[in-house]
């Protein structure tokens, strides 16, 4: 890989190292050495993008295609400004929810996106597993932008690029996961990035959105919030995803936000240079409270929106790279 | 054909009466070209009848063609994914000679009209013997309990709502007790829907891992609870479908031993694959109920060892690929399973679970026992319901290959050992491996 390849300069180039991997499906793909090079050349655009520095090319007269089976304002609008800081044409494709009901079109789809000759394609989709059935029909690199309660594997690189810029590793920290661990992707993007890499993982939660064997994940499994902060250098609140939810899990909010809501008094279990993050869309007042999420010492939650950009462009440039060696 | 059949140098076993012959004593079986007249090891000792036509079986087992007690062929409503022909067809080139078909098809079996449709369509058909279930309750979703005394005397063979449970106790009650009056046996299928609603694989590590909606096990075994305690309450006769949970096995038996009027069968799913088959969202392998743990399946070959599970049933539910190629969660539930039951039955005997007739009665005598069908026994006078088959030839599970018109099987390119020869009902040959 040369400095033209990527766009960087030589001195902003991380170690050479050939990534093998045809999609970007899941977390639970990547090696240690395959996280650290994402992440070291994903702080590299970061700093590329702080310092204001200009677009690049490598995806020129490329084409990125979003293909978002579910809304996603966050994760779209970065992929978006992702791929047109690398250069490429970008479009946006939006599946009706009926549709989606439907179930029948997504072999159809992928039909439709190879005649487009798409060279990427970042699919979000509210079923486990759909992203990887679509990576199986296209020819072209896929991102997986969150599939169901599966992953949501970009998300848990810019949460770990959060953490590591802050804490400088994420060998050895103790982070907490705390909320709706059932319905959530980025739990488990997190859980398996975070452990691959040296952390050890906390999840907080009321007992009915604990998922089934949660502790085979390698995890320690808490139902009082205060007992789980103990200790913790990260706080990772996640939303209640009251969409995803049939039937009662939590009786209201307003016990959830009293039991499970960060506030100041709970905070102060964890370390004191503990840091709140959080994946975003906030309810606050139901997961959050306001001043905590807004605590400029402490919340990293703007920084990890920053991260996301650099993170996708490290994702598009390593996936879109002309390959030696691929495999699915 | 009307002329004499013999069928020489087979193994011959019937585990309804316990016969087997080896095939050294060159025995077998005569016909009279639709009924059975000769059985056993010495019936060619004193040379053939004239005219007769000799199948030679070269050493092959004949064994009474395989009775499934559980299949769906979807028609009426749904034959773009089976229908009476070709799940005939698929169940002939199984090795199977009458099914049992559910009756949860659209419209539902819940009245004689539909029976007698099933019924004529099987005889224009003139492959395997269909029989068919009646529902329990008006259009297997209600609680208006079936003419269940015009239904048996229109042909229904047992009672059940399919694929759905009898979820409301007291319209189970009432039925068990009713069926009495029949001496009819209601046939459940043993899940707590609002337990189970919404999951799609067997709740877990594994589902958590993959990020899928699970169904706990106990979603069966307290359907089962509450069922036994109807069936002690009623004395009616019950048996549970497909049963796949340890604890589901343990109840059956314990229940068995207490003297309640109380079968069940599983499928081979439940006791040659767990839930680890699904994979990487491998949709073939989304069934109801899920596939389950390895102490579950282990549990379920020890009950098929001990008895306790009567029968094995194939529960075939054709799907047409659009219904499969799908991310899992949308994917319809069940798979093909008539043209695989044989050679998985034979797991069995080769890990030395089961000895071979044993294996067998589960697939022929006891069922056909259960559901007091006239078929599933080799004895004079009886119909020529017959399967020869190698029971050590190797061969590969290769659904595209498959007669049926679903071509999903979760045992997709596994080896097994055994192959269907031939299968012959009422004399007549309706599958042999040539054609």
């Amino acid at each position: 890989m040369t400095a033209a390849t990527t766009g960087l300069s030589a001195q902003d180039q991380p170690a050479e190292f050939p990534f093998p991997h045809r999609h970007l499906l899941g977390i639970q793909d990547l090696s240690p050495d395959e996280i650290t090079y994402l992440l070291d050349l994903s702080n590299r655009y970061a700093e590329h993008n702080r310092a204001r520095g200009p677009k690049f090319d490598l995806m020129r007269d490329k084409i990125l295609i979003n293909l978002f089976f579910e809304d996603s304002t966050r994760t779209r609008t970065s992929f978006e400004l992702a791929g047109m800081r690398l250069g490429a044409d970008v479009i946006n494709i939006a599946v009706a929810n009926s549709s989606i009901k439907k179930g029948e079109t997504i072999v159809d789809t992928a039909m439709t996106l190879n005649a487009m000759h798409a060279d990427a394609l970042v699919v979000r989709h509210s079923n486990a597993g759909a992203v990887k059935l679509l990576s199986e029909k296209v020819n072209c690199a896929v991102i997986n932008g969150g599939d169901g309660s599966h992953e949501h594997p970009t998300q848990a690189l810019l949460d770990a690029l959060t953490i590591r810029r802050r804490k400088g590793t994420l060998q050895g920290l103790l982070v907490a996961l705390c909320g709706d661990v059932a319905h959530s992707r980025v739990a488990r993007s997190n859980i398996y990035l975070l452990q691959t890499m040296g952390a050890r993982v906390r999840v907080i939660a009321p007992p009915t959105l604990i998922p089934a064997a949660m502790e085979r994940l390698g995890v320690e499994v808490f139902h009082d919030m205060r007992a789980g902060l103990e200790g913790c250098d990260i706080v990772m609140m996640l939303r209640l995803q009251r969409e995803r939810m049939e039937g009662s899990f939590v009786p209201s909010v307003h016990e959830y936000f009293e039991f499970y809501g960060l506030d100041y008094d709970k905070l102060q279990h964890a370390k004191p240079d503990a840091l709140i993050m959080h994946p975003g869309p906030m309810n606050r007042g139901v997961e959050i409270d306001s001043d905590v999420a807004d605590d400029i010492d402490r919340s990293l939650i703007r920084e990890q929106v920053e991260m996301g950009v650099a993170v996708r462009m490290a994702c598009l440039d390593v996936l879109t790279r002309e390959r030696l060696v691929a495999t699915p | 054909m009307t002329g004499k059949v013999a069928y020489t140098n087979a193994r011959v076993i019937d585990p309804a009466s316990g016969l087997d012959t080896p095939a050294s004593t060159g025995g077998g079986v005569l016909t009279d070209g639709t009924r059975i007249m000769a059985i056993g090891p010495d019936i060619f000792a004193t040379g053939m009848p004239a005219g007769t036509e000799i199948v030679d079986c070269e050493g092959a087992v004949l064994t009474p063609g395989l009775v499934d007690m559980r299949v769906d062929f979807c028609e009426p409503g749904n034959e773009h994914k089976e229908d009476i022909e070709s799940g005939s067809r698929a169940a002939a080139a199984g090795g199977v000679t009458a099914v049992v078909t559910l009756p949860d098809t659209d419209p539902a079996i819940d009245d004689a009209s539909v029976l007698e449709f099933v019924a004529r369509r099987a005889r224009d058909v003139k492959l395997v013997k269909v029989f068919a279930y009646a529902t329990v309750t008006r259009n297997a979703d209600s609680d208006e309990i079936v003419e269940m005394g015009l239904l048996k005397q229109a042909g229904a063979v047992a009672f059940t709502n399919g694929r759905s449970a009898v979820a409301n106790a007291k319209t189970l009650s009432r039925a068990l007790k009713y069926a009495q009056a029949f001496d009819a046996l209601i046939v459940q299928h043993p899940d707590e829907a609002s337990l189970s609603n919404g999951g799609v694989m067997q709740s877990g590590e594994l589902a958590t891992r993959l990020g899928l909606p699970g169904i706990p096990r106990e979603a069966e075994t307290i359907m089962i609870d509450r069922d036994l305690a109807l069936v002690k309450m009623t004395g009616g006769r019950y048996h549970a479908a497909h049963i796949s949970t340890a604890e589901s096995v343990a109840k059956i038996r314990a229940a068995k031993a207490d003297g309640l009027r109380v079968t069940c069968d599983t499928a081979p799913p439940y006791f040659a694959l767990n839930e680890l088959a699904v994979g990487e969202y491998r949709t073939f392998a989304k069934l109801s109920p899920p596939l389950r743990t390895e102490d579950d399946r282990q549990a379920v070959v020890d009950g098929l060892a001990d008895g306790t599970i009567d029968c094995i049933a194939s529960d075939h539910f054709p799907q047409d690929q659009e219904s499969k190629r799908l991310p899992f969660e949308q994917a319809e539930f069940g798979a093909a399973g008539l043209e695989s039951l044989l050679a998985l039955t034979l797991e069995l005997v080769h890990n030395g679970h089961l000895d071979l007739a044993a294996a067998l009665s589960k697939v022929t005598a006891r069922p056909a026992e259960l559901l007091k069908l006239p078929v599933g026994r080799l004895h004079v006078g009886g119909a020529a319901d017959i399967v020869i088959f190698d029971p050590e030839r190797p061969s590969r599970i290769e659904p595209d290959s498959f007669t049926s018109k679903s071509k999903n099987s979760p045992f997709d390119g596994r080896l097994v050992q055994g192959r269907v020869i031939r299968t012959i009902v009422d004399g007549r040959t309706i599958y042999t491996t040539a054609s």
